[in-house]
């Protein structure tokens, strides 16, 4: 047995087999062939191996899924059954005698060339399609073991290097138990993910990948960061408890759940949750949510092929409006840009994206895509309590600009007999220093701040977060970034406006006093941090924390605050 | 037999209908079906070769059949372009 450790991305201990998720070599030889009987039914034996397989995911995505996810797998299989595709494949086997890897590699390639040359960019997409196909005939003629993630089907530990948001997508929670990558830290797109999954989750091990094989026992413990390969009975026995208490934990927590967040001196505070789509709202309400806190909208746009329009939008974010019954739900606007890229849009490659074309700046450029999304919303803006705030706001004169053109669709859509709500707040991100600064000036225009402090944080050290080397200048106990959330709570309390938080920190335990003796109103976390925060904050004095948190911002380093919350808390 | 459409869907034709048109064609075992646009004419019992017409919103596109059921299967045919709002008919 070996034991590595991580960073605890995600809380909870699984056990379970080693899945390892790597992409395959597919170099392909050209080599003759004595019996060319033999190659073809080599190719024939692959194919139907292949169509096997795609029905039983069809099928798997149909039940789990539904229709509109399985039509994809459709489409493979009739590329499977096309006589254009295999009668040339045949063909070649037959009249040059070669391998029939080469050959379907060969007719495949002019598929994939003839789409990538086509003018429609839906088309030219269709490539992709059918390079899925071909691989997953070669993985067979090769000999190649490949399982994408989501045709998972039994209970495992995914490792990887790192897992891409297309990636995490294709989990299915109800057979990927947990997972470790090598790189990525605690706020690395899979550790977030994760979290939103309830999935045990450790990352930046630097080697497990290189540890761990195919089928190997793993253990994952997110609460400490251990990753354990192939334990003793023992040390499973001993996991397995630890798992049961952690369980026992959360039973606990779960009793909380219809409960105010109310300090113990009486104080309260709201407890919302971050999410990335409709389907996490479930999630929110068994955490008992009193709210979203924040919608990242991105996850509308990724993973397709182009922009999705004013009715796709719409239905989403009616249907968190709904589900949340009558709870406020904050939307960001489209922040793309940065790490999170929309290969349909066709941005120029930058040099420091993190700084560059992204979030509010694009969409005041891309008036096209901006407004098919504020139309969206003030249509949803019906059917709930809906706030809408623009991400990576940097200027007033931004914020203005952006409030100007969703007055506007507001008014188109009054002119159009439309429905619209009178009561929407309407409120920035605080993620870049400028605007927390000047948050006195923001404050008379907006109805709400809410600090992301990822961002903030990142900005505020000149700390690149996806850069390991650096990541011990991502402090968010500094007292300079404590300073800045001052800044902006006090500007607003000044204003009779609130403050929120839905970056990682809301939900940190050491940061979770400090935040509610600055005074913050609201605390937006991954769904599965509400109930601990509630039981936290309940045993909490506000008046207390509000003592601490001004010696907090006296002193000089992160580790003197750090030390100060353990001391004080106690 | 055959029948004229212009293609009003804004994706032109993608893979779902591009998929029922071949899944419909392929029930007429007794009958050929062929689509041609732009000077092209492919078989419509294979979606790579439906897809390779590279069609998009405006263009037009002829179903043609040949065959013992070549009037059920058009008829088949233009349902699936009218159900998928896939194309109008074009005369």
């Amino acid at each position: 047995m070996s034991k590595i450790s991580g960073i605890a991305a995600s809380a909870g201990i699984a056990v379970a087999r080693a899945f390892i998720l790597e992409h395959p070599d597919y170099t392909i030889t050209k080599s003759a062939v004595s019996d060319v009987e033999t190659e073809l039914a080599k190719l024939q034996d692959a194919l139907e191996k292949s169509k096997g397989e795609l029905q039983a995911i069809k099928e798997r995505t149909l039940a789990e899924l539904g229709e509109k996810k399985a039509e994809i797998f459709e489409s493979h299989l009739l590329i499977l059954e096309d006589p254009e595709l295999i009668s040339p494949v045949m063909d070649k086997i037959r009249e040059e005698a070669v391998n029939a890897d080469y050959a379907l590699n060969e007719v495949a390639t002019q598929f994939v060339e003839m789409f990538e040359n086509m003018k429609s960019a839906y088309l030219q997409e269709r490539a992709a399609d059918m390079r899925d196909v071909t691989k997953r005939v070669l993985n067979h003629l090769l000999g190649i073991h490949y399982v994408s993630p989501a045709e998972i089907n039994e209970e495992v530990i995914v490792i990887a290097l790192d897992l891409t948001p297309s990636d995490t997508a294709q989990l299915n929670r109800k057979f990927v138990k947990g997972f470790t990558t090598n790189i990525g830290g605690r706020t690395s797109h899979s550790a977030i993910m994760a979290r939103s999954l309830e999935i045990p989750a450790v990352v930046g091990t630097k080697n497990v990948l290189s540890l761990v094989k195919a089928g190997d026992l793993v253990i994952v413990d997110g609460l400490s960061g251990d990753v354990l390969i192939n334990p003793s009975d023992a040390e499973v026995a001993e996991y397995k408890a630890k798992q049961e208490a952690y369980d026992l934990q959360i039973a606990e927590w779960k009793k909380l759940r219809d409960e105010a967040t109310v300090s113990a001196d009486g104080k309260h505070v709201e407890l919302a949750a971050n999410i990335g789509t409709p389907n996490d709202v479930t999630g929110v309400i068994e955490n008992g949510g009193e709210g979203v806190g924040l919608y990242r909208t991105e996850f509308l746009y990724m993973g397709r092929d182009k922009l999705p329009s004013e009715e796709v939008q719409y239905n989403a974010y009616r249907t968190v409006l709904e589900n949340m019954n009558g709870k406020p739900v904050v939307v960001r606007t489209l922040d793309i840009g940065g790490d999170k890229e929309l290969p349909y849009l066709e941005l120029p490659k930058e040099m420091n994206p993190f700084l560059g074309f992204r979030a509010i700046r694009l969409c005041l450029d891309r008036q096209d895509i901006f407004r098919t999304q504020l139309r969206a919303l003030l249509r949803a803006s019906a059917h709930g309590d809906l706030r809408i705030m623009f991400p990576m706001i940097a200027t007033l004169g931004e914020f203005r600009a952006a409030r100007d053109l969703l007055l506007e669709e507001k008014a188109n859509l009054r002119a159009e007999g439309k429905e619209v709500s009178d009561n929407i707040q309407l409120g920035i991100m605080v993620e870049i220093p400028s605007t927390a600064v000047l948050a006195d000036q923001f404050a008379k225009e907006v109805d709400f701040f809410s600090i992301g402090t990822n961002d903030l944080i990142q900005y505020t050290m000149a700390a690149d977060r996806m850069n390991e080397q650096v990541s011990y200048l991502y402090q968010p106990y500094n007292p300079a970034i404590l300073r800045l959330v001052k800044i902006v709570i006090d500007a607003a309390h000044a204003e009779g406006k609130w403050t929120g938080m839905c970056g990682e920190m809301a939900g940190d335990s050491t940061a979770i006093p400090l935040l509610l003796g600055l005074g913050l109103d609201e605390f937006s976390m991954s769904a599965t941090s509400i109930l601990p925060a509630r039981s936290q904050i309940s045993k909490l004095s506000a008046a207390d924390m509000k003592e601490m948190a001004a010696k907090a911002l006296q002193l000089g380093t992160a580790e003197e605050v750090a030390a100060l919350v353990q001391s004080s808390v106690q | 037999m055959q029948k004229t459409f212009k293609i009003i869907d804004e994706d032109g034709i993608h893979a779902r209908p591009a998929t029922a048109l071949v899944n419909t064609a392929t029930k007429f075992k007794g009958t050929e079906a062929f689509a041609e646009a732009k000077g092209k004419k492919v078989t419509l019992k294979s979606i790579l070769g439906v897809l390779s017409l590279g069609l998009e919103a405006g263009d037009t596109l002829s179903l043609i059949t040949e065959g013992s059921e070549e009037a059920e299967a058009l008829s088949a045919l233009q349902d699936v372009m009218i159900k998928e709002g896939l194309g109008e008919i074009h005369e």
